[in-house]
């Protein structure tokens, strides 16, 4: 026993090798970031690499003392709350009527929406644009949300419409039977249940819309309503040469993300691999 | 389908009385007819949502691909299919096509494959096995935006920190220009794809391996099978659809490609590591020249619509009912 458990281990020690070095090239990257920001600019060009020589706390002070960034986050927070709020709302109505209803035309309307993930968002922005410019829903949020929401749809229908085809059709009869009506059963019953599914396609809808660069590059010229990337990109724009502020923003900008990340990686996970390969 | 009999309760008809036979089969298609508006009542507002925000502005693009239109007032100067023939000569924008490419090729060669073997080594029980999980992912859920400026720093040349680090290792004669040089742009933006996005295929493939049943692997086992022939014709057999899943996110991603690459060169070093989506906004949104912007979205949509109408008749085709009907979309 206790020779076959040590060649295990002599075995294991060149993968753990592996695994350790690929997760060295992962981390230090952030970590660097990290530690940069802890720098004075002219020690980062110095020192690079190794620790601070005395740890500057400034740079991050300075940012989180700054209502820029935290009105940064605060309309990221706001544009990812009503991307999610909505796209989960209409997907939720949508799925409900593919998984319990039988009626002519679903097949083509559900080939329509899951047609809509072949979309790249790249490919509608410049209409998207023009479309947004005409309905006077530049510098709004509501002009990032609802295309969001319109391009979350697919991924979104296909996952709830999954879910709420499990849940047994006796308690649908059983509902009805109490005089129930098909919304009521949906807000009362089904909802209720999909609670587990609402909160994976939620999750998955505030990252992306977190994450989203494009959409509001072209919406906001008004700073009033930067969203965190733009931020940062503008932040570097203008402290180009301040290495060390940049970096510490940098690694302020993604902690929100990362930090959403450790507390919901159950629901992420599990949602990107069921929209990638269940129906 | 449970449904189908809600409208009864409406229409107030008792099914223990059948009412004569004309009668019948009126309320018949009245409750139909009812149980069809209460169905599309539910999808009304997806349908609004969706048609107006992603199907009228792609028609809108198609319209426009066929007009001289600097983007203000309607598009009124008809050129016919000029843009599109501009196009096939803009060495731009065949640079972009052969650019995604190279980048699908490298991602199938390097990326996949790179993304295959962290899964399987991570499929084992080991000590360490759900940090190193997490870390991998961890990038994914970064911003693409944030992500390039602190690579585009990281890489900067001659004195970022991977040119520094390069050098205290003594490997000077990898280090360079990165990003500023036309010759290792591309090599530079796959490597930050690679830190980006391998962690997503990653945990695709081990959702895929946790759903191979061990018995499978234990009789290749007990039949002398080794560990390459094991994963050769049991494991990789087995993870096909989400192989194949995972190829078509990675081309689709690669014909999108516009964050990471607008804020780490914009496109350059002159247009080394431009891409469609770069083009297009260029045109869009920098030159004016929205007609033809409009034709560059055009040719992108074609090329993932037929990319993604072929991958589906013959690559998805073949996969087990269930695990694709995403791609499917035939609803079963």
């Amino acid at each position: 026993m206790t020779h076959s458990r040590t060649s295990r281990r002599g075995r294991n020690l060149p993968l753990h090798l592996v695994l350790v070095l690929v997760g060295a090239v992962m981390a230090v990257p952030l970590l660097y970031a990290a530690l940069s920001g802890f720098k004075t600019t002219d020690e980062l060009s110095r020192n690079p690499v190794g620790l601070p020589e005395s740890w500057v706390t400034s740079n991050y002070t300075q940012i989180l003392g700054s209502g820029d960034f935290w009105r940064l986050i605060g309309n990221s927070t706001l544009i990812a709350v009503g991307t999610t709020v909505l796209v989960v709302a209409v997907s939720a109505l949508s799925a409900f009527s593919f998984a319990r209803f039988a009626f002519r035309g679903r097949e083509a309307l559900f080939t329509l929406f899951t047609m809509g993930l072949m979309f790249p968002f790249a490919v509608a922005a410049l209409p998207l644009f023009l479309l947004l410019r005409s309905l006077d829903l530049l510098d709004n949020p509501l002009g990032v949300i609802l295309p969001q929401a319109a391009f979350g749809l697919p991924m979104t229908i296909i996952i709830l419409r999954g879910f709420f085809r499990q849940i047994p059709g006796e308690l649908e009869e059983a509902a009805t039977l109490d005089g129930c009506s098909s919304f009521g059963f949906f807000w009362r019953v089904l909802l209720p249940m999909a609670r587990p599914a609402l909160g994976t396609v939620s999750v998955l809808a505030v990252v992306t819309s977190w994450n989203n660069f494009f959409l509001p590059l072209l919406v906001f010229t008004d700073a009033q309503w930067w969203t965190l990337p733009i931020g940062v990109q503008q932040f570097q724009g203008q402290y180009s040469a301040q290495y060390a502020k940049v970096f510490a923003y940098l690694v302020l900008a993604m902690v929100p993300a990362l930090a959403f990340y450790s507390v919901a990686e159950r629901q992420l996970v599990g949602g990107l691999t069921a929209g990638a390969t269940k129906g | 389908m449970t449904s189908t009999f809600l409208p009864d309760k409406r229409t107030g008809r008792d099914a223990g009385l059948p009412p004569p036979a004309t009668d019948r089969s009126r309320s018949r298609a009245r409750r139909r007819a009812l149980n069809w508006l209460t169905a599309v009542g539910f999808q009304l507002p997806a349908l609004v949502l969706f048609m107006g925000l992603v199907l009228l502005p792609m028609l809108f693009a198609l319209y426009a691909a066929f007009f001289r239109w600097g983007g203000f007032g309607m598009p009124s100067e008809y050129i016919g299919g000029e843009n599109f023939t501009r196009l096939l000569q803009d060495d731009v924008f065949l640079g972009d096509l052969w650019r995604c490419l190279v980048l699908v090729v490298l991602s199938l060669l390097v990326q996949l494959p790179f993304a295959l073997a962290m899964a399987v080594l991570l499929n084992q029980r080991m000590r360490g096995r759900a940090v190193y999980r997490m870390l991998f992912f961890a990038p994914y859920v970064l911003s693409e935006a944030i992500t390039g400026i602190l690579f585009g720093m990281i890489f900067a040349p001659d004195d970022g920190f991977a040119d520094q680090v390069l050098g205290k290792v003594g490997l000077d004669g990898l280090g360079g220009e990165w990003f500023a040089d036309p010759s290792t742009v591309m090599a530079t933006l796959f490597l930050v794809m690679t830190w980006k996005y391998f962690g997503f295929h990653m945990m695709l493939y081990l959702a895929g391996l946790q759903a191979v049943p061990r018995e499978l692997t234990e009789a290749a086992l007990i039949d002398g099978a080794g560990p390459w022939q094991r994963f050769r014709n049991v494991t990789l057999p087995l993870l096909a659809p989400t192989l194949r899943i995972s190829v078509f996110l990675s081309v689709i991603g690669a014909i999108q490609l516009f964050d990471l690459v607008w804020v780490t060169t914009a496109g350059g070093p002159d247009h080394h590591s431009e891409t469609m989506a770069v083009t297009m906004f260029q045109y869009g949104f920098k030159r004016y020249q929205v007609g033809y912007a409009s034709a560059v979205s055009v040719v992108m949509f074609g090329i993932s619509l037929v990319f993604a109408l072929a991958y589906q008749r013959f690559v998805l085709r073949r996969d087990l009912e269930g695990a694709t009907t995403t791609m499917r979309g035939d609803g079963k």
